[in-house]
């Protein structure tokens, strides 16, 4: 913490400069909140299952000067789902890639897809007007270490009543060659009546380097907006992925969060999404796939605040190996908000006796005409349905492998963009099947399938 | 000799169930196994089809030649066992057309031919629904997810059609069926026999084997075939009941 506490103050001056100008407004104060907490520890009431303390003590370097990234990194990666590739926007590290050679896909009137740093330059009253409020409201330590250090990051705003009738895709990109910290910061808003699809993929170039990322994305959903957020997470065992997902939806706005952890190191997931007018609906669903000693810890609170909202929650984890997975649910249902109706499940399979999961509904309910539901199980792949299909000649690794893709189906079939669900499914095919990757860089493909970049064994 | 079973002993955890059951069966035949509850009926078809839950302690069973207790289930199954379940398992998330496609595929690469390709399946879904008189929408669900008793006991005779196996062990196929349900399955059944194949047809009741009629009706009883006999030692424990039969063995 010391270390960092030192690289803050004394280049408190350089950070600002190079930095999107909004995101300094509140840099001071969010870095006196940190200063004041530290990291989290394992004695921080909501980091108690999971430890960072490894992957925060390692000696990162931070690019504060922005020094510019030299290689266009759409050369170096290539993402080819179809009806998703005309639209792509690249972070590498922290910092948004500007690619002013090539027109990204025409955008309807008025809707702004930049970096953060333009937005801040050209759009200031919008950025003045959202920009860091939700991470103000939130106050965790990692958003506020987030928020005394980002730079950059996505902008996105869709203008009352425009709908885009294709997905946006932000690919975050780790690149370096030597431990590399990264802190960005996406905004997102959405006008009333509008609707907009975001794909947020992470991964890193290198599958051998320690970095580590802290990213905050806040949204804001006007009133009837309707948004779905895709998370897919693809990177390597060496990463440390720290996210803050904040969420405001205005009355009668939809949110479909889908949180996709298929190969990663540590991963922390803050997901926060309040619902500041009656009858929202929030639909937030995610999954992991764990093995070796990766980690994943998403912890969610969804708030209800206004009448007649509802919210649907559903995670599911197969863990394999020593791997450890965390699942918070925190849902607060406030006075006033009569006639919610909220729901959550969580369910995990362990494939090995040495893996752990740790699941924690919380309900605060104060309001009295509600109807809310949780549930929690964790168990092994159900050996009835194993073994009546070996009994067809179904082999008991393709057996296996069946049944995990139907574990998972109910999550992946949240995803509403078809070509995107053709290709999640695939890559958690080939992930849960163990498929290595042909090159050394798997990150480096030309089809996603290079995506599966699992680093374990064929367990035949 | 389609399958050969001597001396056979089994147990579930420390409680053996099988206590030495001698059973030989050809081509062709169709053998009924009747007994009270608990006599090892169940025991019998899922230790023939290498439940992992059991374990054989004594006596070998041959099939076509083979020594079937030393092939893993899927091996069984593609070697040509098939097993109708008394209670068939719900699999939601697995489609019905990629669960039999799988199944099917893996038996004729087992069999050294080539899989089918998406028409040909296809093709052969069709002709087996139309033989077990199947719903379309039923096979575009997951495996036996939300299907009725009747509808599950009719889905495994449609497997067992597109398996085409060479023994079939219809556990208690019987139980909850009315009595279309029952002709329907019981007409399905007859029209996959072949001289080539055989089943063994595991009972309560009578009722069944008016349907598909036995060459051979064998009685279980404490873990042993007590009794053998025609189609009309059926009939008699129909009337007369078990305790004939329990007597009989203690004396």
């Amino acid at each position: 913490m010391s270390t960092y506490s030192e690289i803050y103050t004394q280049n408190a001056a350089m950070i600002a400069r190079h930095s999107a100008g909004g995101l300094n407004r509140y840099r001071e104060q969010l870095y006196e909140r940190w200063s004041n907490t530290g990291f989290p520890t394992r004695k921080t009431e909501n980091y108690r299952s999971i430890d960072l303390t490894e992957p925060l003590s390692v000696d990162y370097g931070l690019n504060l000067s922005r020094v510019q990234i030299p290689t266009d990194p759409a050369r170096l990666f290539h993402c080819d789902v179809p009806d998703v590739s005309d639209n792509i926007h690249f972070v590498v590290n922290d910092q948004y890639y500007d690619r002013p050679d090539e027109p990204v896909g025409e955008l309807p009137q008025g809707v702004v897809v930049c970096s953060m740093r333009r937005a801040c330059e050209q759009y200031g009253p919008l950025i003045d007007a959202y920009l860091s409020r939700l991470v103000m409201r939130f106050d965790d330590p990692i958003a506020n270490f987030n928020g005394a250090f980002a730079q950059d990051g996505l902008f996105v705003y869709v203008p009352d009543g425009v709908r885009l009738d294709r997905p946006i895709q932000l690919i975050n990109i780790m690149h370096a060659g030597g431990p590399l910290m990264a802190n960005a910061h996406n905004l997102v808003v959405l006008g009333n009546d509008a609707y907009a699809q975001l794909l947020v993929c992470d991964h890193c170039m290198e599958q051998n380097i320690r970095f580590c990322a802290t990213r905050t994305t806040e949204v804001f959903l006007g009133q009837r907006a309707s948004y779905e957020h895709y998370k897919l997470e693809n990177t390597s065992t060496q990463m440390c992925s720290l996210n803050n997902l904040l969420v405001s939806q205005a009355e009668g706005s939809r949110f479909l969060g889908n949180i996709i952890t298929l190969h990663n190191g540590v991963t922390r997931n803050n997901i926060s999404i309040d619902q500041d007018g009656p009858g929202c609906d929030t639909h937030l669903c995610g999954m992991a796939t764990l093995d070796g000693t990766q980690q994943v810890d998403n912890f969610s609170s969804i708030h209800h605040l206004h009448p007649q909202g509802t919210s649907n929650e559903l995670f599911k984890y197969i863990l394999d190996d020593s791997s450890r997975g965390v699942f918070m649910g925190r849902l607060k249902v406030m006075p006033g908000a009569q006639k919610t109706e909220a729901f959550q499940t969580n369910r995990n399979i362990l494939l090995t006796d040495t893996a752990q999961v740790r699941t924690k509904p919380q309900l605060e309910i104060y309001a009295d005409d509600v109807k809310c539901s949780h549930g929690a199980t964790t168990g092994q792949l159900d050996e009835q349905a194993l073994f009546y299909m070996r009994q067809r000649g179904i082999g008991e690794h393709e057996a296996k492998m069946l049944l995990m893709q139907a574990f998972v189906s109910d999550v992946t079939n949240n995803i509403r963009i078809p070509s995107l669900h053709e290709r999640i499914t695939l890559l958690v095919e080939n992930r849960l099947r163990g498929n290595r990757p042909t090159a050394g860089h798997a990150c480096i493909s030309n089809a996603c399938g290079g995506c599966a970049l699992a680093d374990r064994k064929n367990k035949q | 000799m389609l399958l050969e079973i001597r001396n056979l002993h089994a147990k579930i955890g420390d409680k053996e169930i099988l206590r030495g059951v001698d059973l030989d069966i050809n081509a062709g035949e169709v053998h009924a196994i009747m007994g009270p509850n608990g006599a090892g009926k169940s025991t019998l078809s899922a230790v023939l089809t290498g439940h992992p839950a059991y374990t054989v302690t004594q006596g070998s069973v041959m099939f076509d030649g083979k020594d079937l207790l030393q092939m893993d289930p899927e091996t069984r199954a593609r070697e040509g066992l098939f097993l109708s379940f008394q209670y068939p398992v719900e699999i939601p998330g697995v489609s019905m057309v990629n669960f039999m496609r799988t199944a099917v595929n893996e038996k004729r690469r087992h069999m050294g031919l080539e899989p089918l390709n998406a028409s040909e399946f296809l093709r052969l879904m069709r002709e087996k629904k139309e033989l077990v008189e199947m719903d379309n929408k039923l096979t575009n669900r997951s495996v036996n997810e939300g299907f009725s008793g009747g509808e599950k006991k009719r889905n495994e005779i449609f497997q067992m059609a597109m398996l085409e196996p060479r023994l079939s062990i219809l556990d208690e196929t019987d139980s909850g069926l009315d009595i279309d349900a029952l002709r329907i399955v019981a007409s399905g059944v007859n029209k996959l026999k072949t001289p080539q194949n055989a089943s063994i047809v595991i009972t309560h009741y009578q009722r069944l084997l008016d349907y598909i009629v036995p060459d051979y009706v064998h009685i279980l009883y404490n873990g042993r075939i007590v009794k053998t006999g025609s189609k009309d030692l059926a009939l008699e424990l129909e009337e007369r009941g078990y305790d004939w039969i329990k007597t009989e063995v203690r004396d």
